[in-house]
């Protein structure tokens, strides 16, 4: 079939382990935009989820780390935190390794994508599946991207690994639907954690709402790190997924700095149905 | 500076329930088979998390374990803040301090 929702939000382990101690003002239309994201999933009758999400070492290492990698597993486990601490309970997730592993070998003619038939999830894949499949039963199929250990791969990279996830999920006859998760400018982890960089989210959500791909890849990690701190590094999977839309644009639903959650709260989507409709013009 | 076999010690720990049933029991026999410092392995052993974040534990690690060692959030900053009051900026890895280590969602 093809791709038939392409979005990307937050995934702090705040908006679940310390949802209580957010300002409600921003929270709760917050939460309401993350409902509204899920109707517009659901409404896409996917048959699996594709997760691109940063992850935060449950799986890789520096002994032998992948820029990119593509589950392939037949179910998985999460979260690897303490279930108290993230107030995720822990349990296991369907998989679809006979998807998965049509979707690698597509994407493997373009990109040197590494696949893992074992991998466990953090709040990177499960905070954002909390939110839009909550009782955790759509498939799903996790990509990572290194955005933890330099060296890091480079953002034209990422646009490009998008690209190739895209011409992997029109080669299928499933409905797959597309989320990439990270944050954008933030210092989660540190003494400054809840210092948010206001500014500069707005701009990148401008760049990836109008798919300028030229502009969404400039970004040098020294500037990132200056400007949007380590974990501005995470913007590569938000950028996979304008990779993954490329001729489409998109809409930001809500981006506000919600300090307590490490990052702004965020959501967005790509507007598929113009490329359809572009093509068939 | 063996930040590299610091960082495998928390890594295998936080995803490893077997590993943590023995830092419980035995932390030695844990510590015993990565190559540390004795700043680091002591910073292990006194579960002192301000201190493995100077060392320069890339935060994503070590946020899960100072949860597993059952500091709540802002303890957690704290412990971060004062360390760095007290022993300067971190020594490695990405998650350095900005303005001091100020602000933060306390």
């Amino acid at each position: 079939m093809s791709l038939v929702f392409a979005g990307i939000m937050s995934h702090g382990p705040g908006m679940r382990a310390r949802a209580d101690r957010a300002d409600p003002a921003v929270r709760d239309p917050f939460f309401a935009t993350l409902d509204r994201l899920r109707e517009r999933l659901e409404e896409a009758r996917p048959d699996a989820i594709m997760v691109v999400a940063a992850e935060h070492f449950a799986n890789f290492f520096m002994n032998n780390m992948p820029a990119y990698c593509i589950g392939m597993a037949e179910d998985y486990e999460g979260p690897i935190e303490d279930p108290e601490w993230l107030r995720i309970p822990r349990r296991t997730i369907p998989g679809n390794p006979d998807l998965s592993r049509r979707i690698v070998g597509k994407v493997m003619e373009r990109v040197d994508v590494a696949y893992a038939e074992e991998w466990k999830f953090d709040h990177g894949i499960m905070v954002p599946l909390s939110f839009l499949t909550p009782d955790f039963d759509l498939p799903v199929i996790p990509a990572n991207i290194n955005c933890q250990g330099p060296p890091l791969t480079p953002l034209s990279r990422a646009y490009e690994f998008g690209r190739a996830v895209r011409e992997a999920c029109d080669s299928v006859p499933e409905r797959v639907a597309l989320i990439g998760t990270g944050g954008i400018s933030h210092w989660p982890a540190t003494p400054n954690s809840g210092k948010i960089n206001v500014k500069w989210d707005r701009e990148f959500l401008r760049r990836w709402t109008s798919n300028d791909r030229a502009a969404l890849t400039s970004y040098t990690d020294a500037e990132t790190l200056r400007d949007a701190g380590q974990g501005g590094f995470e913007i590569r999977t938000l950028v996979a997924v304008a990779g993954a839309c490329e001729g489409s644009s998109g809409e930001v639903w809500f981006c506000e700095p919600i300090p307590i959650f490490a990052t702004s709260g965020f959501a967005a989507v790509m507007n598929l149905e113009q490329e359809s409709a572009a093509k068939a013009a | 500076m063996s930040l590299y076999a610091l960082q495998k010690l928390l890594y295998e720990l936080n995803r490893d329930p077997r590993v943590q049933h023995e830092f419980i029991t035995d932390r030695e026999a844990v510590l015993a088979r990565f190559r540390l410092s004795e700043e680091e392995a002591d910073a292990i052993r006194k579960d002192d998390i301000g201190m493995l974040y100077i060392l320069g534990v890339n935060g994503q690690i070590l946020m899960h374990f100072a949860a597993w060692r059952g500091l709540a959030w802002d303890e957690y900053i704290e412990a971060m803040k004062d360390a760095l009051a007290k022993h300067g900026q971190v020594r490695g890895g990405i998650y350095a301090a900005v303005n001091g280590g100020g602000g933060g969602a306390v």
